[in-house]
Order: C-alpha cells, then sequence, then structure tokens
C-alpha cells in the first residue's frame, strides 16, 4: 500500500457536489416536495403499528434466512429455473454480466433492446457498455426515460427523474423529441407511452430487473405500476432478467409479507398496479412471450459483504427507497450527489462493497446518524450501526488488516498520532492538568482556522477557567456539607 | 473456476461454521389483518380498485355481454378482442351474433408475431377471464394461457375483465393457499390492481403510461 493517495483529494467528489446541490434552489424544492410527500404515503400506509412491526420483522427473517441458505438456495433457483426452460448465468463483474448480456444479443443478431427499470443494470452501465457495441438501449419506465434523453443518471432508486419538475421535462421533450412545450402532466406521458410504444414493438431484446426470484418454484417477481416491465418481458422475442445474487428467497410465500413490505414502504401504495411472475419463456402452444428467457445473476461485490455476518445484512434490502425519502441528508443533497447507482443511506452502505472505499470515502461519515433510515427500513437493516462499522473500516490502518474492499481508505497516520496523544492526555492525571493550566492561560493562541469546522463555525476557544477548577472551589467553598 | 463456482465459494466460506436459520413463518400476520365478512369483499375490492380509477360494475352472469356492448358503445369503440375458446369468449361470441353489435369482435388466434402492427396500434379493446381477486389489495389475478395470451390484457387501450364474485379470497396468501400456487404456475402469473399509471413527474398520477388507459371490471354474481 505504498501509493496511498491524499484524503483531501479523494473527499473533494461528495464534498463539492453537495456544496453545489445545497445552493439549487429548484433542486432543493423539488426534492423537499417529493420527500414530504413520500413520507406521508408510507405514514397513511401503515397506520396500524403492530401490524408495520410484526410485518417488519418477519421480513427480516424472511431476509435471514434466506441468506443463511443462499448458495444452496441459488442452485436451488438455478435447477428450478433451468427445468422451466429459462437459461441461468453468472457473473462475478458487471464486465463479466456485460459480456454475457451482449453475446446473448449477438447471438440473436439484435440491435435494438428495450428496458424496463434495472437498479443492477445501473451498475454495470449497461446502456453505455452496449451502446458502444452498436446496440441501442433504449429505457422505457417514464422516468428513466426522461432521465436517459437528458444524459443523466437516476437520482433515486425508485423515482429516477426526481429531480426534474414538469417544466424541465416539458423543455426536454421538446428539444430532444420536437413536440410542442407542454407542461401537462398527463400529455407529457401520453408523449412518452406513443413513443415508446413502437420501440417494443420493434425490440429484439427486452431487458429487466427482478425483485424477488424464488428458488422454490423457479420464478421471477418483478413489480410495476406503468405496464413497461411487462412490455419489456413479454413483447420482444428474448426476455434478459439481470439481478444481483442477494434477491432470492426460499419459498414462493416468503413474497407475500416482502411485497406488502416493498411497495407500502416505497410508494405507500397496497400493492403496485402489476405484480409479474414470470416462470418460463413461451410453450411452444403459447401464442406469445418470449422464445427465450436468461436470467443472468451479479456479484459485484455482494459476496465480499457478504462474508461479515454483521455487513450480510446490508444484503437484506429490497431496494424500496425508504431510507433515502427519510434521510435528512438525502432531502437536501440529492441523488447525484452521492455519484454512485445507489444513492441515500442504502448507497452508502452498499456501494463499499461494490466499488471500494477508495471511490466513496466520505459515504460513511456522509451521515449525522439520526437512525431515521433504520427506523423506517422495512427489513430492519441497522444501517446506522452499519454506517458507523464502516467509519471503523475506512481508518484501519493496513496492519489492522480493513474487512471493506479498499477499507483504511482514510487512514491517517497523524490522525492516529493526534487521538493517541489526546488518549494518553486524557488518561494520565498529571499530563491533563498540565494541559488545563495550559489551555486556560494561552487559550487566546487557540488556532482561528480548525479545518472544516470553522467553515461554517467560530473557532472553539477554551474557557478562562476549567471544569475542574471550578469544581475545586465549589466544593471548598461548601465544603463539609 | 467458473464465476459460477467462484460465486458459490466466497458464499460458501462466508456461511462456514454457521447453521441454516429455522423457517419460523408465521402466516397469521399476512392473514390475521386482511380478513373480510363474504360479503364486505366485493366492497373492499371495489374501494380499493375505485380509487385507483378502475370501473367496476356487478353484473349477472347471463346477460354480462350485454353489459360489455354498452361499455363498448358509450366509448364508440371500433373492435374487441377476446377469447373464442374460452366459456366466457364463446358466451360473448354468441351474444354478438345475436345481437347483430356493429362492433367487430376479434380473436387472438394466432402468434403475436403475424399481427403484432394491429395488435399494438389498432385493437381498442380487450376482455379477459380472471382465476379471482384478492379483496385485501384490490387485485385480480390473471393467469394467461394459449387462449387468452399475456399480452390480451396489456396493449389495448381498454381491458375489461370478468371476474366471479365468488372467487375473491381474503388476501395474496390466501389465494396462494388455495390455488395450490407452488405446485405449478404458468409462464406468467399476474395481479393486475387497476389501469397503467405512473407518477414519475412530479409524483403527479397519469393513468395508461404503456398498458391500458382503462381497466373495467365486470363482477358475475351467480344467476
Amino acid at each position: 500500500m505504498s501509493q496511498r493517495i491524499p484524503v483531501t483529494e479523494l473527499t473533494s467528489g461528495f464534498r463539492d457536489r453537495a456544496e453545489v446541490a445545497l445552493a439549487d434552489g429548484q433542486l432543493r424544492t423539488n426534492f423537499r416536495t417529493a420527500m414530504d410527500s413520500l413520507m406521508k404515503k408510507r405514514a397513511d400506509a401503515f397506520p396500524d403499528e403492530e401490524e408495520r412491526e410484526g410485518l417488519r420483522e418477519l421480513g427480516n427473517r424472511i431476509k435471514a434466512r434466506a441468506l443463511s441458505r443462499l448458495p444452496d438456495l441459488l442452485e436451488q433457483l438455478e435447477a428450478k429455473l433451468t427445468d422451466n426452460g429459462v437459461r441461468v448465468h453468472w457473473a462475478e463483474t458487471t464486465e463479466q454480466a456485460n459480456e454475457i448480456v451482449h453475446g446473448i444479443i449477438q447471438a440473436r443478431q439484435g440491435s435494438q433492446v428495450v428496458k424496463g427499470k434495472s437498479m443492477v443494470s445501473e451498475e454495470m452501465e449497461m446502456n453505455d457498455y452496449l451502446a458502444e457495441r452498436g446496440v441501442e438501449c433504449l429505457e422505457s419506465d417514464m422516468g428513466e426515460y426522461i432521465v436517459q434523453l437528458d444524459g443523466e443518471k437516476p437520482s433515486h432508486i425508485i423515482m429516477p427523474a426526481i429531480h426534474k419538475n414538469r417544466h424541465q421535462v416539458a423543455r426536454l421533450f421538446h428539444d430532444k423529441l420536437g413536440v410542442e412545450e407542454t407542461d401537462d402532466v398527463n400529455e407529457l406521458i401520453q408523449i412518452g407511452r406513443r413513443t415508446l410504444r413502437r420501440k417494443f414493438m420493434e425490440a429484439d431484446v427486452g431487458v429487466s430487473g427482478v425483485n424477488f426470484a424464488i428458488a422454490e418454484t423457479g420464478t421471477l417477481l418483478l413489480v410495476e405500476n406503468e405496464g413497461n416491465g411487462r412490455m419489456s418481458t413479454t413483447a420482444p422475442p428474448v426476455h434478459i432478467a439481470v439481478t444481483g445474487i442477494e434477491k432470492v428467497v426460499e419459498n414462493l410465500r416468503d413474497v407475500v409479507p416482502l411485497l406488502s413490505l416493498l411497495t407500502r414502504s416505497a410508494l405507500g401504495q397496497p400493492i403496485t398496479t402489476y405484480v409479474n411472475m414470470i416462470s418460463g419463456p413461451r410453450k411452444a402452444d403459447e401464442l406469445d412471450g418470449p422464445e427465450e428467457v436468461h436470467l443472468v445473476l451479479l456479484d459485484n461485490g455482494r459476496s465480499g459483504a457478504f462474508a461479515d455476518a454483521q455487513m450480510r445484512q446490508t444484503l437484506n434490502c429490497i431496494r424500496c427507497g425508504a431510507c433515502m425519502n427519510h434521510c435528512p441528508v438525502y432531502t437536501r443533497v440529492g441523488g447525484h450527489t452521492y455519484g454512485e447507482v445507489y444513492p441515500g443511506p442504502i448507497g452508502k452502505i452498499i456501494t463499499p462493497h461494490m466499488v471500494g472505499l477508495h471511490e466513496v470515502p466520505d459515504h460513511p461519515s456522509a451521515s449525522s446518524l439520526c437512525g431515521a433510515c433504520g427506523e423506517v427500513c422495512p427489513v430492519k437493516i441497522p444501517i446506522p450501526e452499519l454506517l458507523q462499522r464502516l467509519r471503523q473500516e475506512n481508518v484501519k490502518s493496513p496492519a489492522e488488516g480493513p474487512k471493506v474492499k479498499d477499507g483504511g481508505a482514510k487512514y491517517s497516520r497523524k490522525e492516529r498520532l493526534i487521538w493517541r496523544f489526546w488518549q494518553t492526555l486524557n488518561t494520565s492525571p498529571g499530563l491533563y492538568r498540565l494541559f488545563l493550566w495550559g489551555a486556560t492561560r494561552f487559550r487566546k493562541l487557540t488556532p482561528k482556522n480548525v479545518g472544516p469546522w470553522t467553515e461554517n463555525h467560530t473557532a472553539p476557544v477554551p474557557a478562562k477557567r476549567s471544569l475542574h477548577d471550578l469544581a475545586r472551589e465549589h466544593l471548598a467553598r461548601n465544603g463539609g456539607q | 473456476m467458473s464465476a459460477r463456482s467462484n460465486i458459490l465459494n466466497k458464499l460458501r466460506s462466508g456461511l462456514a461454521g454457521s447453521i441454516p436459520r429455522p423457517d419460523d413463518f408465521d402466516e397469521r400476520l399476512v392473514t390475521e389483518p386482511w380478513q373480510y365478512a363474504p360479503e364486505d369483499r366485493i366492497t373492499r375490492l371495489r374501494n380499493l380498485m375505485e380509487a385507483v380509477h378502475t370501473e367496476i360494475h356487478q353484473v349477472s352472469s347471463d346477460n354480462w355481454p350485454e353489459k360489455v356492448a354498452a361499455i363498448l358503445a358509450e366509448r364508440d369503440l371500433a373492435n374487441l378482442v377476446h377469447a373464442p375458446a374460452t366459456a366466457h369468449g364463446q358466451q360473448l361470441a354468441e351474444y354478438w351474433q345475436q345481437s347483430g353489435s356493429s362492433v367487430q369482435l376479434l380473436a387472438y388466434d394466432r402468434p403475436v408475431e403475424e399481427w403484432k402492427e394491429e395488435l399494438f396500434w389498432e385493437v381498442d379493446a380487450s376482455i379477459t377471464g380472471t382465476v379471482g381477486a384478492i379483496a385485501a389489495t384490490g387485485s385480480l389475478v390473471l393467469w394467461p394461457d394459449r387462449h387468452e395470451p399475456r399480452l390480451m390484457s396489456l396493449l389495448p387501450p381498454l381491458h375489461i375483465a370478468l371476474l366471479k364474485a365468488s372467487e375473491i379470497e381474503d388476501n395474496l396468501y390466501a389465494m396462494m393457499q388455495r390455488q395450490n400456487w407452488s405446485a405449478g404456475l404458468p409462464t406468467n402469473l399476474l395481479l393486475v390492481s387497476g389501469p397503467s399509471k405512473t407518477a414519475d413527474i412530479e409524483q403527479v398520477l397519469a393513468y395508461g403510461a404503456h398498458g391500458p388507459k382503462e381497466l373495467v371490471v365486470l363482477i358475475l354474481e351467480d344467476a
């Protein structure tokens, strides 16, 4: 570990973006409005606290049980899917996953792909990968479509275009699609519908994510409101589903509570408009549906999180987005500030396993540890606890063997020495008294600039008399009473 | 080493020394809060589905085709795709013949590839059966097959679904158990809880995103 990159250079990314975001009034209004509304919807969807807590506990147990048997369940899922006629592929890295997807498209001589919403495909940067190889890859979820049209990335895992208001979308459609500028949301959606319907009809391949993969029956379950997921998985002759290895659950009945937790936590809906359960390709006598169905199982750092029993809980996540909706940091800085695929609290705990802490050294500390994310998590991931753990891993020295990818990204010998000095000072009475004596007398000499603290606060100055001193005097005055 | 074995080996070494968690699934948590008296099931289903712009009519099981004709006439639609090989498809076709309706009755009787353009752009409405509904969440259960293919309930702007009043279950768990889903699922099992919608722009709800703009449910009471 000879070439440690200076911490200040690394930290500039998140901090700079946060500063820009915080100064953007429009962006802050867009997020504040949306998050307030999503929080209220969730609260309204869980009117009975006892019911909610019972369900969260059950959700947690189902995911913990699935993870405790993960390799077996993945094998069972693969066997069942194969029996059902689905081809299963495994990828350790996003590069491998992209190669697999591209290979399937090439075998069909496909040139047009239409995509349902998939965060795993965002991890893979599949659109760019395929575009570089001459395959058009079009997002069909309205929010994703808007974001892709503007050359952006999603700013929320459920509502990708939540950072934009209707006027911004109207201008975008006008500029890119040549349609008349309209602020009417219904009209904007109908423009999207017409444009994308042709794409659904013409596409060679449909790509989707997976919300739950059921080992018992070999079933891929997808939730959505728009119908674009059903289109992508039904209309084109080939369907490729991409998913993380943590999405498998043991039994069909396990999805009953998870589904309820997911849609209520995410959008405050009792259920989404469509729950789409796919168990195979078109059968010989059937008249529609894809002839080929593929599932790509992606690791991308998940097995690294899995290796540690505490951090394994990260993989409970069912991607509802409730943690970001309730996060005071996310609400203020928005999704793009995180600079990664998964923003907000869940992004802070999952991203380090995917890209390593060197890439996201500020993620674990971009939190006030208020605890809201952990309180609302439908599968009870102790996010604040995991953030603290990542903070520790973030400053471990190479000798201490950090357990996360690129752990120790923020390790600094100088900082470690300062803390060691501080510890000695506070645990040696003689030395401490000497320090107090000096600090109270030379208080005017404390520096005016103490790093980031003084950017927004006045520098701390020791009091004229120490607490020890005052206490001693108080005891002397009231001595013996 | 293949990606598959690398992943599985890593996961297995992560689990070394641990034992699988027991299956302590407590079904009461997903059933008890969601139970209704039989006479309340329809009300619950109606309330939830109507709240998301579904149109619902309670009709008798022998004259529902008349209602279908009226729904199409109200909207001035030119055609309707139906499934001729199903019992309800036959009942509809018979009524159509007797009444001499001007609405063209189409049949989804050939692979999608043979009439994709027409199916995507020119079909106004579809009518399908259901295998039941779920009162707790206001959801129809669709079990597409050779006779009623998957795209029937997705492409036409108007989807009419037939639901037998006696086939409404309290909750998803009860439905799964009664129909024994884990013993065998179709290629594509669907829960449909309203017309297609989106709230992706400013969280403003808009119907008719990619699927049907309208969903009409005819609840068939036993004659």
